[in-house]
């Protein structure tokens, strides 16, 4: 396994990262967003769990952080899923070009 | 620790119990009229007591044993360079005599003032308690004087005793008279602190001078030989007088000042309005009486170039032989023409003091001090008896409307007689006739203008004081105040009956031991002796012989003023109404010697009125013109300056600020429309952006930091 050098998932890391951040940047759909918000999550997760190996296989700061993201990553969804339903339920779109709110 | 070592302490707290009754009555008293006379009449008892007890420590020193062991002690007091001013007191002859008759006639005065002030108790002065507080600051001022050790110490009490001359004469400041050429107490007071304070700048000057000079303004310091041939070599401003020659010059100014001599006279006789203890205490016996007392203390400077074998006068002798002679002259004249009671008085002041002025002038420094011991007792006496003459008839003091007083009031007839006397010099019995008459003989063998004219002068006082004596005492009363008058209380007329023991009896100490019958009778002339220690050693010494012919001079010319008086007033007494003799004996002298020989006319045309005219044109042109045209001008000027600045203000500043967050609030604006869309992954693109650019700004550092 140790054939496989660390950059290799670096590089996997930030592709999902940057495959992630298009689908937050480019989906109209509002879950469609959250999808992507969750690939790069994942692609944080893949970093944290690549190094901790690499760098310091002995402690478990690595997977303790990791263990963290999945947790807020679940909570996250279940909040923004929960905000959509809201919002859809209001204005009856998830159409984030149609959900200009956050302005002064 | 015997007497002696406690006499420096003794003396230094003579001049304190007065001190602080006048604290007692100002800050607590001032409310109980009696418990404020009580604690003046207790502390001035005090100082006596001390005083007493000084002086007759003292006098059994013998005067030259005292004059070389003084009661000296001193203690720095301001740094000055490399020299302290000093603090100290000092009782020599010269001060243990009087330390003597000041302690005596201050505290009869105090008496006195009880019965003169609340008139026998009836009608309490509303001032009372702080009439007193008044005269005890006074009391303090002349014994801290007496005992002062050096100049600057006795400048300040001289200062003190002025400030409560200004006070006392005018105590009662609210009285206005009818006639506007009448000067009020109000007027008087002022006028005597001013003209005192022309001889006190000059004196002032002096004092400045001295300490120039020698560094020291202590007497013991001054007044001995080394010092004084010091100054005596040294050449002063004025070319041809030496430094000692000016100092003396100066110092003087403050005596023509303080003693009222020509021609700083002009506020004694002024100085009556004030009540008549005041004028007995302050304008008789003790504070006009510092001036001489200042005079004979500084008499060895004074005196510097003086040579009795050859007639040799210093320039500060020459001056107060001219002045002295010259002031006892015109005064004795002017008071043949008064009418009040007081102001008789008052001229004769100014001429018995003139009478010591000269003595000094011609060098004889211990007759000056002895009329100055004996006139403090008579004139405070004669002011007293005048006094209570005033207040027994009903505040009347024209001595025209008085007469046959002697029936009414004989205790105070008589003492005032033994006074007149006094003044006089009446031979043998009382005490003016022996300082008076050694004064004479002193003159007579120095300088012949000077003994006649003192000795015209003594014709004269004996003249007056018998027409005083003759128009309040004798004859039938010209008015019914005076038909009504009667003795106040026991507290004016005790004092005038001490008085009048002294007024009599002092003189013997001062017998020359040459005279005839008495002189070798008593045969120690104790005042002499003594008071001559002082400043023995520093003088030439005169020859002592008695020479009748000033003598049967000065008597026969007593006798004939006292007998002459008595022809024209006493013999067939003025009625009421009529008027005085002397008016048309006089003729046209008597106007000029009624007005004072217009001396306050002359000064009123030539120094008052002008200075007023100079202020007013100082007033009109500097005042109002230059100073107040400059405020003015700077005030339009700031005026003119606010206006700029507030439109500067509100334009540029405020506009400019106005401007500044106009074009923001703009920009923000229009960012807001571009930046702020309200969609969340614009932000996001926004955030991404800034994150790419950190990311490229941490890249490059980087790249530099491997580079460099």
């Amino acid at each position: 396994m140790m054939g496989v050098p660390l950059a290799w998932y670096l590089i996997l890391a930030a592709a999902l990262f940057c495959v992630g951040l298009y689908g937050v940047l480019s989906r109209r759909n509002a879950i469609a967003t959250v999808m992507g918000v969750e690939l790069m999550l994942n692609a944080v997760n893949v970093n944290l769990l690549a190094f901790w190996r690499y760098t310091e296989p002995g402690g478990m700061t690595g997977q303790a952080f990791a263990t963290f993201v999945y947790a807020v990553a679940a909570a996250e969804v279940a909040v923004g899923l929960a905000l959509i339903v809201a919002i859809y339920r209001n204005r009856d779109t998830v159409d984030l070009d149609q959900i200009n709110l956050l302005k002064w | 620790m015997t007497i002696h070592t406690l006499l420096p302490i003794l003396t230094a707290l003579i001049p304190l119990p007065p001190f602080f009754s006048f604290l007692l009555i100002v800050l607590f008293f001032n409310r109980w009229k009696r418990v404020s006379h009580s604690i003046a009449i207790g502390a001035m008892f005090i100082s006596f007591l001390m005083a007493q007890v000084v002086f007759w420590s003292v006098i059994g020193m013998g005067g030259h044993a005292l004059a070389e062991h003084p009661i000296h002690v001193e203690i720095p007091w301001l740094p000055a360079g490399a020299t302290a001013l000093t603090m100290g007191v000092l009782v020599d002859p010269l001060g243990a005599f009087t330390l003597f008759f000041v302690s005596i006639t201050c505290l009869c005065i105090f008496l006195y003032s009880v019965g003169y002030m609340s008139e026998g108790g009836r009608h309490y002065d509303p001032r009372y308690s702080r009439f007193f507080a008044y005269i005890s600051l006074f009391a303090t001022g002349m014994l801290g004087l007496t005992v002062a050790d050096n100049m600057l110490m006795l400048f300040i009490f001289w200062e003190i005793m002025g400030l409560c001359s200004y006070l006392l004469i005018g105590f009662w400041w609210e009285k206005n008279y009818p006639d506007p050429r009448q000067i009020t107490p109000r007027q008087a007071g002022l006028k005597a602190f001013m003209t005192t304070r022309v001889g006190d700048v000059i004196m002032l000057l002096g004092i400045a001078y001295l300490y120039t000079a020698t560094g020291t303004l202590s007497f013991r310091q001054v007044l001995n030989e080394s010092t004084l041939h010091h100054l005596a070599s040294m050449a002063s401003v004025i070319p041809g007088l030496s430094a000692a020659a000016l100092i003396g010059l100066l110092l003087f100014g403050g005596t023509v000042g303080k003693s009222a001599q020509f021609p700083l006279h002009v506020w004694l006789p002024d100085a009556m309005e004030g009540p008549t203890p005041v004028s007995a205490m302050i304008h008789a016996a003790t504070m006009v009486s510092a001036g001489v007392y200042m005079a004979v203390r500084m008499f060895p400077l004074l005196q510097v170039g003086f040579d009795a074998h050859h007639g040799q006068l210093s320039a500060p002798m020459v001056a107060m032989a001219v002045i002295g002679t010259f002031s006892a002259f015109m005064a004795a004249t002017i008071a043949v023409a008064q009418n009040d009671i007081k102001k008789v008085l008052a001229y004769s002041t100014i001429s018995q003091l003139a009478y010591m002025v000269a003595a000094l002038g011609i060098g004889a420094y211990v007759a000056a001090a002895f009329h100055l011991v004996t006139h403090a007792f008579f004139k405070a006496l004669l002011f007293l008896g005048s006094g209570s003459v005033i207040v027994g008839s009903h505040h009347e003091q024209d001595m025209m409307k008085m007469g046959g007083l002697l029936k009414r009031m004989p205790i105070t007839a008589i003492t005032f007689i033994i006074g007149g006397l006094a003044l006089s010099g009446f031979p043998i019995l009382t005490a003016g006739f022996w300082s008076k008459d050694e004064i004479l003989a002193a003159a007579w063998s120095s300088n012949q203008v000077v003994f006649w004219v003192l000795a015209i002068g003594a014709l004269l006082t004996a003249f007056y004081t018998s027409r005083q004596i003759c128009l309040t005492f004798l004859g039938e009363p010209r008015s019914d105040h005076a038909a009504h008058a009667h003795e106040v209380s026991w507290t004016v007329y005790v004092p005038l009956i001490v008085l009048a023991v002294f007024a009599a009896g002092f003189g013997f100490i001062g017998v020359p031991e040459h005279f005839p019958v008495i002189g070798p009778l008593i045969n120690n002339n104790l005042f002499h002796h003594f008071v001559g220690a002082t400043i023995g050693e520093l003088l030439p010494h005169g020859e002592e012989g008695f020479n009748a012919v000033p003598l049967l001079i000065s008597v026969l010319f007593a006798l004939t003023g006292l007998v002459g008086g008595w022809l024209v007033y006493g013999r067939r007494p003025l009625a009421a109404g009529q008027p005085d003799p002397m008016v048309r004996a006089l003729g046209p002298l008597y106007p000029v010697l009624k007005n004072k020989y217009y001396v306050d006319e002359f000064y009123n045309a030539v120094l008052i009125q002008p200075t007023i005219r100079l202020a007013r044109a100082v007033y009109q042109w500097v005042d109002r013109g230059l100073i107040d045209g400059i405020l003015h001008g700077v005030a339009k000027g700031s005026f003119q300056a606010a206006r700029g600045n507030r439109w500067f203000d509100k334009t540029v500043i405020n506009g400019g600020v106005d401007a500044f967050v106009a074009f923001f609030q703009r920009l923000a604006r229009e960012a807001r429309l571009v930046l702020q869309t309200g969609q969340v992954q614009h932000y996001l693109l926004q955030v991404l952006f800034f994150v790419c650019a950190f990311a490229a700004l941490y890249v490059i550092l980087w790249l530099r930091q491997l580079g460099g």
